[in-house]
């Protein structure tokens, strides 16, 4: 099948970018997250509560909302606290991009493993800036704030576009579908992958895969 | 086309939408309450959360939701709206968003109503509440308090944008296809604030008088006319007002020993029956206020706000009573004593040179005898009148010294208020006229101390040059 891709731009300032991409990630995951399956013995189930959280951003004028559920804040902090020190370390002209992508497994027979099939992968490139004073960066605060909004509002359009959304499992198939090791929500299963292009405008990946091509060409 | 639809699926799915609308309400409501909403989540389904979402259900606002839609539905040409309007401490107010449930024709008639259409709307939901804190109204309710409140009203039928404003904005938060028609939640927002900007936020904080709860009405919705909408906050049911204009007393008696240096920021919020705590995530205005023993009674009491908040407040305003002179203007008759003729009013020749509080004149004395009374024994200055204190004298002060026992009657000095504390600035000129020597400008002891110096010289230099390699390092530790 087709794997929808959806991209969102922003731009903000070296120590925004850990709120921007949680206030993102975390609305994306909100949508995209269930209460626990309960299976009954018809084949049935039931679903659990999601609850949900006000989070205020201490760098933008932002409030965003997040599913309440340490474990699974702790693991998008984690992915994101990875990106922004890569960001820092590629120099201050970094351009990144984090991914979030919603996949299902599909079993294969052995020997093979398991296939990632994404079904939805949602791409948010950064761009960093320096800015030079605090009247700048107090503009910056609520420009960013504003920016995020609309951002927010773009991702809730094209969820609600309800457009292909895996089949509801069963119990045995359950775990190809969401992430079932959280113990109060259940989100699809999902991965968080970065990128981070360096100064040149090409990708450090691209520039390694080059450089092996080259060597075995020789 | 509703015999296509099975009775059963009917049924569910009039109910779906009915709590959809209940739980829209509530979202939008508690979303503009001003303060950050925090459920838990719960892996075990406990049956009464519809759509699977952790959202509170605070009965005002149902009662008011069920009211508005009279047992109807929203439908084709039936929307459900709820309308968020600011309202300032003048009475002005103004309309800053729409939010519409409406339905439209277009069926989806293969949907599964009990699966698909159910989980639909619980995405809308969540998408409601992302959104719910993107518009601009949202920010504006964050900061509800003592200048505005935000209100909110509910009705049905027809969808009013008119009072938006020109140029107000539509977002769309989503729809859903069922099979008796399509849901649209959307929402518009004023963006010309044009009217806030002049009036509301360029005024300096309101002086004490205006009662947080002035413009709050208790929930019962009769004593408000109609079209004024509900506050967008919650106070349980069995408070009474009284409580809360008690806590504005009490807090003004307390002012004898507390000193608000703002005003409270926010409307008291109280817990709700169902255990939530609304309470605004903000430490009690006391907390931050240093406490200072001598102020006037009259000062700006953070006015009801203890109320509500938690125990440490109680405490922390009895540990101020019991500080706190019980009436400074006892203290003051108690003090009275013989100071010179012509003189009428012992508040206005107190000098209490050993304190420099402000209305250091409430200071619960009582140890001040005549003995260390300046007044009486005046220090031992040279007496060097300045112009100042020339022109203050009224009578017969030339050549004397300024500390003369029989006159300054009724002293008022120049700009001093005429009221509670004539002797603010009076006490100041007092204390400040003679000022005691410093003591390093006598020249007796400045001479000695010189002498000193010189003497110790030489064994100090000794010193540092035998040290002088650490002095050294510690310089290159700098570099």
């Amino acid at each position: 099948m087709n794997c929808r891709s959806e991209v969102l731009e922003v731009t903000v300032e070296a120590r925004q970018v850990e709120e921007a991409m949680l206030a993102l990630l975390h609305t994306i995951l909100l949508h995209r997250s269930t209460g626990k399956f309960h299976y009954k013995k018809e084949g049935t189930y039931s679903i659990g509560t999601v609850g949900t959280l006000d989070i205020d951003c201490d760098f933008i004028d932002f409030t965003f909302v997040r599913v309440s559920s340490e474990e699974l804040d702790r693991m998008i902090r984690k992915a994101v606290s990875e990106f922004k020190e890569a960001l820092s370390n590629s120099g201050s002209d970094g351009i990144g991009q984090i991914s979030l992508e919603f996949y299902q497994k599909k079993k294969s027979r052995w020997p093979f493993s398991d296939e990632c099939i994404p079904w939805e992968v949602w791409s948010i490139k950064v761009n960093v800036v320096n800015l030079a004073n605090e009247q700048e960066r107090q503009i910056c605060r609520e420009k960013v704030g504003e920016k995020l909004g609309e951002k927010v509002i773009n991702v809730v359009e094209v969820i609600n576009r309800h457009e292909y959304l895996p089949k509801m499992p069963t119990q045995s198939e359950v775990d190809n579908v969401f992430d079932t090791s959280l113990k109060d929500v259940q989100p699809y299963l999902y991965k968080i992958t970065y990128q981070i292009t360096d100064c040149l405008g090409t990708s450090v990946s691209t520039t390694m895969r080059r450089l092996i091509k080259d060597t075995l060409a020789l | 086309m509703d015999s296509e639809l099975s009775p059963q699926d009917k049924k569910d799915l009039d109910k779906f939408i009915k709590f959809f609308a209940l739980k829209t309400v509530q979202v939008i409501v508690q979303a503009r309450l001003g303060e950050k909403i925090c459920t838990r989540s719960s892996s075990s389904p406990t049956g009464s959360d519809w759509f699977n979402l952790g959202i509170k259900d605070i009965p005002e606002v149902t009662h008011e939701a069920k009211k508005a839609l009279a047992g109807q539905l929203p439908g084709i040409g039936r929307s459900m709206c709820v309308e968020i309007s600011l309202k300032t401490s003048e009475g002005d107010s103004m309309e800053l968003e729409t939010w519409c449930l409406e339905m439209n024709e277009k069926c989806d008639k293969d949907i599964k109503v009990s699966y698909t259409v159910y989980n639909r709307l619980s995405v809308l939901l969540k998408s409601l509440l992302a959104i719910t804190r993107v518009t601009p109204a949202y920010k504006l309710s964050r900061k509800q308090g003592h200048d505005y409140v935000i209100l909110y009203r509910i009705y049905f039928g027809e969808v009013q944008l008119s009072g938006l404003g020109e140029g107000f904005q539509t977002v769309r938060v989503g729809v859903v296809g069922t099979p008796i028609g399509t849901v649209t939640l959307s929402c518009a927002y004023r963006t010309n604030l044009a009217f806030m900007s002049n009036r509301q936020f360029e005024r300096s904080a309101p002086i004490m008088g205006i009662i947080v709860d002035h413009f709050v009405d208790p929930p019962c919705s009769s004593q408000r006319p109609a079209n004024m909408g509900q506050p967008c906050n919650y106070r349980a049911p069995d408070e009474e007002d009284g409580g809360q204009f008690a806590g504005v007393q009490d807090s003004q008696e307390v002012c004898n020993t507390s000193f608000s240096t703002s005003p409270p920021s926010q409307v008291l919020h109280t817990g709700k029956e169902g255990g939530v705590v609304l309470v605004p995530a903000q430490p009690p205005q006391g907390a931050d206020t240093h406490l200072t023993v001598e102020h006037a009674p009259n000062t700006p009491g953070s006015s009801g706000e203890d109320d509500g908040l938690s125990q440490s407040g109680e405490g922390r305003r009895d540990d101020r009573r019991s500080v706190s002179p019980s009436d400074p203007v006892e203290s003051l008759n108690a003090f009275t004593r013989k100071v010179g003729a012509f003189v009428n009013k012992p508040n206005t020749q107190m000098t209490i040179a050993s304190l420099d509080l402000p209305f250091a004149a409430f200071a619960p004395r009582g140890l001040d005898t005549e003995e260390n009374d300046p007044m009486v024994h005046p220090p031992e200055s040279p007496p060097c009148l300045s112009p100042l204190q020339g022109s203050l004298h009224s009578e017969g002060s030339e050549g004397s010294g300024p500390q003369d026992d029989f006159v300054m009657v009724d002293f008022r000095p120049a700009f001093s208020k005429d009221d509670l504390l004539p002797m603010d600035l009076g006490t100041f000129y007092r204390e400040f006229q003679n000022p005691p020597q410093l003591a390093s400008l006598s020249l007796h002891i400045s001479s000695q101390s010189m002498a000193d110096d010189l003497d110790s010289l030489p064994e100090k230099l000794a010193v540092y040059e035998k040290n002088i390699d650490e002095f050294d390092a510690f310089v290159d530790m700098l570099q």
